[in-house]
């Protein structure tokens, strides 16, 4: 338990940080004397520091939700078919209705991303249960599919600029106050998906041990499929995916703590915050006063730790 | 009671159950044997509504298995399949305070706690209760799955095969902890057993099955006979006695 108080502290620390960098100056304390500061901070600082944690604390917890449902360590919600799910119901949406409104957008993307996460699992439903690794390749084929499908019909429509920021660059710097706040609702999600953190462990053991214990596995699944895909229709409107933090930090936070995820989802959304933080932070330091986006930071360091875990994974897959 | 009424079961197109009648006597325990493919583990199952029920009628306590609620059924019957390899990476102490879940639903109690503990000293995991289900033995697994089942504490408690991955120290332990439940706490336990000389040593009732048949039920002195287990089995198979038992003598 004292990965909790750590995480929190570096955190804090993190978020701390994050409000002081930037093209801007801003002294932290003048801002009560110095009204541009105070704007500055207001406005993008302290809008973009929670954006960021809150998105990697969002996709955290869905993926250890995804993990949970298809009951594979090797899928994040970008490799199954979640993000350009949500990114094609954008696509519809806005091809036949260009003036939609924001709420109707996002239901829209909710529930593409609900259906083509669905058709995952009905596809790995048939995959033998030993082949441990043609899970996150069905997932990995099944993206790739449907990204081209957006990539097509993005194209054809001349809307590929759209397509390119919610699939291609998930980055931070276009954060401001009232553009970002649909964060929040991605994760309440993750936060509600604790109360049932029992239910999605016992689902991890398996369909047999979830009904002898008169789980619903059926309700439990639909459940994590809304929360999923939610969560990754919210971060795909606003700032666009972000790669490998629903894989790894789900990974690296089992590896220490286990799966009783009462106890580790918590700890899995601060480890995603401050994992997603720290890149967003690194990508505004090496070349400022420019920026990397979080999400190319992220591209090569999930990558890296993502080696690592296929590297030194258990006995048991 | 466990009333069995003109059960009959398909997997993808074959015929696995033909028309199964039966019952499984409460307050004892009984014994499912019978040649690989006879149907055992699929009728054991079934009454665990781990398979949908095609046709016919199951009921256990009275509760009939295709209409009751899921969690309700839970809280009348324990059952453990055959153990598959699961990725989920649990405490073997978090994993048998799961066998509490359908009482408390995810506010454990003193004693759901004191429940947890008695079951991982009943199956001698205490020393392991905070090593990870995946970093102990198939057989160490395997106990801790039949603990949560027994930390679930219900009236009826089904195994398929429990002794798979057991060495003989913990197969015989296991058999007296079952045939203790039965005698001391009034429970009833139905397990499909391979090693038909558990069966003989152990069970009260035992149910031969053939070709998705049931060829024979009875005391097990009655059904381990040498005529009917040669038939079986379709092997000449002798059998002795060991202290007032039958000893089935099928490896010489």
């Amino acid at each position: 338990m004292r990965l909790l108080p750590a995480l929190s502290s570096a955190l804090l620390a993190l978020m701390l940080a994050s409000l002081t960098v930037g093209a801007a100056q801003v002294d932290l304390r003048a801002v009560f004397r110095d009204p541009q500061a105070m704007l500055v901070l207001l406005e993008s600082r302290l809008p973009r520091t929670l954006a960021v944690a809150l998105t990697g604390a969002a996709l955290s917890v869905a993926g250890v939700l995804i993990q949970a449902l298809v009951r594979n360590r090797f899928v994040g919600p970008d490799t199954s078919g979640t993000a350009e799910g949500a990114a094609l119901g954008l696509l519809a949406i806005t091809i036949l209705w260009p003036s939609s409104p924001l709420w109707l957008r996002m239901i829209a993307a909710s529930l593409s991303a609900m259906v083509t996460t669905a058709l995952f699992l009905a596809v790995i439903r048939r995959l033998p249960v030993r082949e441990v690794m043609l899970v996150p390749i069905a997932g990995l084929v099944l993206s790739g599919v449907l990204g081209s499908v957006v990539t097509f019909v993005g194209w054809q429509t001349d809307l590929m600029q759209y397509v390119g920021t919610w699939l291609m660059s998930g980055e931070f710097s276009g954060v401001i106050s009232g553009r970002y706040e649909l964060l929040w609702i991605a994760a309440l999600a993750a936060g509600l998906a604790w109360f049932s953190a029992d239910r999605f462990a016992i689902l991890g053991l398996g369909d047999q041990v979830a009904t002898g214990l008169g789980l619903s596995t059926a309700a439990v699944m639909r459940l994590g499929l809304a929360v999923v895909s939610m969560v990754t229709a919210m971060v795909v409107t606003t700032v666009g995916m972000i790669p490998f933090v629903g894989l790894v930090v789900p990974n690296l936070v089992a590896r220490v703590m286990g799966d009783n995820l009462r106890a580790s989802l918590p700890v899995v959304g601060l480890a995603g915050a401050v994992l997603v933080l720290a890149c967003d932070l690194l990508g505004r330091l090496v070349i400022r006063p420019y920026e990397i986006p979080a999400g190319v930071i992220l591209g090569v360091l999930g990558a890296v730790l993502f080696l690592v875990l296929l590297h030194r994974r258990p006995a048991h897959g | 009671m466990i009333q069995i009424d003109q059960v009959s079961h398909q997997i993808g197109g074959t015929p696995i159950l033909h028309d199964i009648s039966t019952t499984l006597p409460k307050g004892r325990l009984t014994a499912l044997i019978g040649p690989n493919g006879a149907g055992k583990s699929t009728l054991l199952r079934l009454i665990g509504r781990l398979e949908p029920l095609q046709a016919g009628r199951i009921t256990v306590a009275g509760h009939d298995v295709a209409t009751t609620p899921t969690d309700r059924l839970a809280r009348v019957m324990a059952i453990l399949g055959q153990q598959t390899a699961i990725a989920s990476r649990l405490r073997l102490s978090e994993l048998v305070a799961f066998g509490r879940w359908p009482h408390h639903k995810g506010r454990p109690g003193p004693a759901d706690r004191a429940r947890v503990t008695q079951a991982l000293e009943a199956f001698a995991l205490a020393p392991l209760a905070h090593r990870f289900l995946d970093e102990v033995s198939g057989g160490q697994a395997q106990r801790a799955h039949i603990a949560m089942a027994f930390a679930q504490d219900t009236d009826w408690l089904l195994l398929d095969e429990p002794l798979n991955n057991l060495d003989m120290a913990h197969a015989r332990a296991l058999m007296s902890r079952l045939r203790a439940l039965v005698d001391h706490a009034g429970r009833s336990v139905a397990m499909v057993v391979h090693e038909i000389n558990y069966a003989a040593a152990w069970a009260d009732h035992v149910i031969a099955m053939k070709d998705g048949r049931v060829i024979a039920e009875g005391p097990a002195a009655e059904v381990l006979t040498e005529a009917l287990l040669s038939d079986l089995y379709d092997a000449p198979i002798r059998v002795g006695q060991h202290l007032g038992r039958p000893l089935v003598l099928h490896h010489v």
